[in-house]
């Protein structure tokens, strides 16, 4: 940042959102010039523009305040949560690029079909706790032991960690290759105090966390400020490591 | 003929939320064959966006805690109106529902001695909510999400369902579209299970999102349903007021249960002007008091703050109204001040209330640790909703269950935080359970394909009206506006006439709604389909609260200012008449057993 003071300049009345229209067969950009108010965030343009312009424009939404994880998009070619980028942030003399996310197929303008992770998530082993530690069914666990696992559970979902996984994106491993958002999904499994289960054969195997090479640019988008890299990424190859490329590992199981 | 597809199942559940997926889960253990539908995707209903907490007796913080408790604060805040049964199952199952969450994945907040950790809320005796920081709605609807794939359900997302069917009075399952492609859908079920949430999108300023549109409120209805308590419409007192653009949006209770305090302009604790005569003796009356209950002094009593919703919602409409509110509307909420307290205060909050650092710092550009919030009323949550049976949450159609915030009953005229997300599982189980076994007493359906012929009709003719139809929105957007000025947080009769007559009007104008395009994921298309629902469900909410004569709970009458004994002893009921007109009624509330009633005493 520079040390010049800022001048807040008053905000213009208008700016123009260059929407990507279309479907599977393709489609084009398309300009909607609309006017804005004071603390709009994307996903109210999009609103006005709905019940102003183009009533079948197809977003999808609910919370509208960063919860839920459904309003993913890539603004100005960033991918975000339209509904926590606000037009304050972004340049209005020129304008606002906003396309569907790039990784998954299109369904129609914003909206993309992303069953594919629904999938994907049904295939990992599911959570199996350990017998529990009081009599009355119910398990001690401290603060400290959740803290990380708690960091995974912020997930909203929203697969924008998957939209930047150049893995997914460029290369189109989604056969070989689970994606940050299921790294982290299995981490918080295999991390959880209570869970017994062993996902490390699969990860290697069939998840395909080989083809990470820690770019950390899922961890750079992730809304949810979770460190997927270098908290569930790094850790999980750890494992992975220790159970098959150990020495020592290797010299039991040949003995 | 009408094209669509067949997807039959046993037990139909309408919906995704908690309350759900709880039922699903449910309903699959028992070995029938389950079906879900939601509107969006899988884990993103409403449940998604609690924040505060579950409520349940656990006594993990406070041991004084028990069933009997949770019970009489829950009638207490309902005003006794509640259906005083659910209220006791209720308190009773809570505490193993969540368990069970835990048992299923959940990480909860923990005590020091490992268990689940239990925060303060409005109008709980103890702390009670069990909670994860402000996302706890995420933690429980992950956890039965995660749980429920694995759990033998299919699942439609995207869908929406536009008709309840019926066989000879009997439910026989539903029909709607596939909101993705477009295309029709035709579940045969034995039993359904309605798991839609709220209504919240009938009023301009609201919590709630585009889903929260009535329709199961409205389904229940036209399939012969009762709707009860529909008057009782919750305006929670702390939605964010600035910007515009994100009016309404939630301000969780947690913040004050944390030691959050609200002032006016002059800076003044203006809650302690007026404590009902029916909360005194638990109330502080002083600051250093409310202070230390907050931070878990068994002998301290709660913060004025605390109090039941709708109360604090109306001091801060008094505020404004009086000229004593913030710059934008509403008045501060500060949790900034505790610094005078604790010493890492600013740490201390990002971790207690971590969404809600986040929210204000990134929709309004302010620092809650250094900065009070702005905030006012918001439409939150409905009290009303179909009318079902205590312990099978069966409707008055055979065959047709009603869990979560659509089902009416437990919160009677106000709902207690925390007591909605308890709610969804103690009921959303009870429902999976008792439609499974209806599905497997009763034999197959038949199918009204007269009905399913006509429900596909109505559905396209937004489409040969095209752009030169009614804009679909822009009908929203006046109903929202009508019911908000009009059937808001203070009510006369002279404005809910003048809401009636709105209503009917737009009535007129939505059967004139027009779309373009084709049906592929058209959001104008979806909104024209919400609307009969929307519409449907204003009206019922008018003429409840036009009948009871009275302030009660979430209802504030300004032309009938006070509580009326009178109407202490009935619910109101809505359903549809023979010739299809709306019947509203008072229904007598069946009398307490002596043992309820002697738990209400012990606890005065
Ligand atoms: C911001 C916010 C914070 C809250 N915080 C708390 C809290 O801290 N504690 C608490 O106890 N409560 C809280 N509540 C209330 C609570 O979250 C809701 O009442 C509860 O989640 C409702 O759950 P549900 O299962 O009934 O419905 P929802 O979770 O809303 O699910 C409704 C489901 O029905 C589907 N559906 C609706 N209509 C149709 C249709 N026509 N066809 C097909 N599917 C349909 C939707 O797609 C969705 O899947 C909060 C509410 C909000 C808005
Ligand atoms: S760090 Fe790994 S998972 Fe994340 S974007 Fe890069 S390659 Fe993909
Ligand atoms: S890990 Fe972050 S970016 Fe990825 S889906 Fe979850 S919230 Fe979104
Ligand atoms: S709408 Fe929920 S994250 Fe944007």
């Amino acid at each position: 940042m520079s040390g010049t003071v800022m001048i807040s300049k008053p905000t213009p009345p208008r700016a123009v959102f260059r929407i990507w229209r279309g479907d599977a067969g393709g489609g084009t950009f398309q300009d909607y010039p609309t006017a804005i108010d004071q603390g709009m965030v994307v996903l109210d343009a999009i609103h006005r523009i709905q019940a102003e312009q183009a009533p079948d424009l197809a977003v999808r939404w609910n919370c509208k305040a960063g919860k839920c994880g459904s309003c993913s998009a890539e603004i100005n070619g960033m991918p975000k949560l339209m509904c926590m980028t606000r037009l304050s942030e972004l340049n209005l003399d020129m304008p606002v690029i906003i396309e569907p996310m790039h990784a998954f197929p299109s369904i129609r303008d914003l909206v993309t079909d992303v069953s594919w992770n629904f999938a994907v998530k049904k295939q990992i082993k599911k959570f199996s706790p350990r017998l529990p530690d009081a009599e009355d069914g119910t398990w001690r666990m401290q603060q400290v032991d959740v803290d990380r696992v708690q960091e995974f559970r912020k997930c909203i979902e929203c697969f924008l960690c998957q939209d930047v996984c150049h893995v997914l994106r460029e290369h189109h491993k989604h056969e070989e290759f689970i994606g940050p958002r299921f790294l982290v999904y299995t981490a918080a499994l295999e991390m959880h105090p209570l869970d017994t289960a062993d996902r490390v054969p699969d990860l290697k195997n069939k998840n395909g966390i080989g083809y990470c090479n820690i770019t950390t640019c899922c961890r750079q988008v992730c809304p949810e400020g979770i460190t997927i890299t270098e908290n569930a990424i790094i850790p999980l190859k750890e494992r992975v490591v220790d159970n098959f490329f150990d020495p020592l590992k290797k010299l039991f199981h040949i003995l | 003929m009408a094209e669509y597809r067949t997807h039959p199942y046993d037990v139909l559940v309408i919906g995704a939320g908690g309350a759900g997926l709880r039922a699903a889960i449910e309903a699959a253990g028992s070995g029938v064959k389950v079906g879900v539908v939601c509107k969006s995707l899988l884990g993103k209903a409403h449940t998604v966006m609690a924040e505060g907490g579950v409520a349940a007796a656990l006594a993990n913080v406070d041991d004084r805690d028990n069933w009997k408790v949770h019970f009489a604060d829950t009638m207490r805040g309902g005003q006794y109106l509640n259906n005083w049964r659910m209220a006791e199952l209720h308190a009773k199952e809570a505490p193993d529902r969540v368990r069970e969450l835990e048992a299923w994945g959940a990480l909860f907040d923990r005590t020091n001695d490992g268990r689940i950790l239990q925060r303060n809320f409005g109008g709980h005796r103890y702390p009670r909510l069990a909670h994860v920081g402000d996302r706890t709605g995420l933690e429980m609807i992950r956890t039965l999400q995660d749980h429920g794939i694995h759990a033998g359900m299919e699942v439609h997302m995207e869908c929406t369902v536009l008709s309840l069917l019926l066989d000879s009075g009997r439910i026989a399952g539903a029909f709607g579209y596939d909101r993705e492609k477009g295309h029709f859908i035709h579940w045969p079920a034995k039993a359904v299970v309605l798991a839609t949430g709220g209504v919240g999108r009938a009023f301009r300023i609201t919590s709630n999102s585009w889903e929260y549109t009535g329709d199961g409120h409205a389904l229940a209805y036209r399939a012969g349903a009762e709707l009860v308590d529909m008057e009782f419409v919750q305006f929670h007192p702390t939605g964010m007021v600035w910007p515009i653009s994100v009016r309404g949006i939630l301000v969780t209770e947690g913040v004050r249960g944390e030691g959050g305090v609200l002032r006016n302009s002059e800076g003044k604790r203006f809650m302690f002007d007026d404590i009902p005569d029916l909360y005194k003796a638990q109330t502080a009356d002083n600051e250093a008091e409310g202070w230390r209950y907050t931070q878990g002094d068994k002998n301290a009593r709660r913060p004025p703050e605390l109090l039941t919703r709708d109360h604090v919602a109306r001091c801060i409409n008094r505020e404004v109204k009086a000229g004593r509110g913030s710059p934008h509307g509403g008045v501060f909420l500060d949790i900034a001040w505790i610094r005078q307290h604790i010493p890492a205060a600013e740490e201390h909050i990002k971790r207690k209330l971590p969404s809600m650092y986040h929210q204000f710092k990134q929709l309004a550009e302010i620092d809650i640790t250094k900065e009070p919030m702005e905030v006012g009323p918001t439409t939150h949550y409905m009290m009303g909703g179909v009318r079902v049976d205590g312990d099978s949450q069966m409707s008055t159609v055979p065959g047709l269950f009603a869990a979560g915030e659509v089902g009416a009953g437990l919160h009677g005229a106000n709902r207690l935080g925390g007591n909605s997300l308890s709610d969804l599982i103690v009921f959303g189980k009870r429902a999976g359970e008792y439609a499974a076994r209806f599905a497997k007493e009763n034999g197959p359906v038949a199918t009204d394909a007269a009905r399913i012929q006509s429900v596909v009709n109505e559905a396209l003719v937004p489409f040969e009206r095209g752009g030169e139809g009614d804009n679909p929105y822009q009908i929203q957007y006046k109903l929202q506006d009508s019911m908000q000025d009009l059937v808001g947080i203070v009510r006369v009769e002279s404005e809910m006439q003048q809401a009636l007559d709105i209503i009917g009007e737009l009535n007129t104008r939505a059967a004139r709604a027009g779309v373009a395009g084709h049906r592929q994921y058209n959001n104008g298309w979806h909104t024209a389909l919400d609307l009969p629902n929307l519409l449907l469900v204003s009206e019922a909410i008018t003429r409840a609260a036009l009948l009871r004569q009275e302030s009660r709970g979430a209802q504030f009458r300004e032309d009938y200012p006070e509580k009326n004994s009178e109407w202490a002893k009935y619910n109101n009921v809505v359903r549809q008449g023979p010739n299809g007109e709306m019947l509203v009624e008072k229904r007598e509330i069946p009398p307490m057993p002596p043992e309820l009633t002697a738990v209400i005493g012990e606890m005065k």
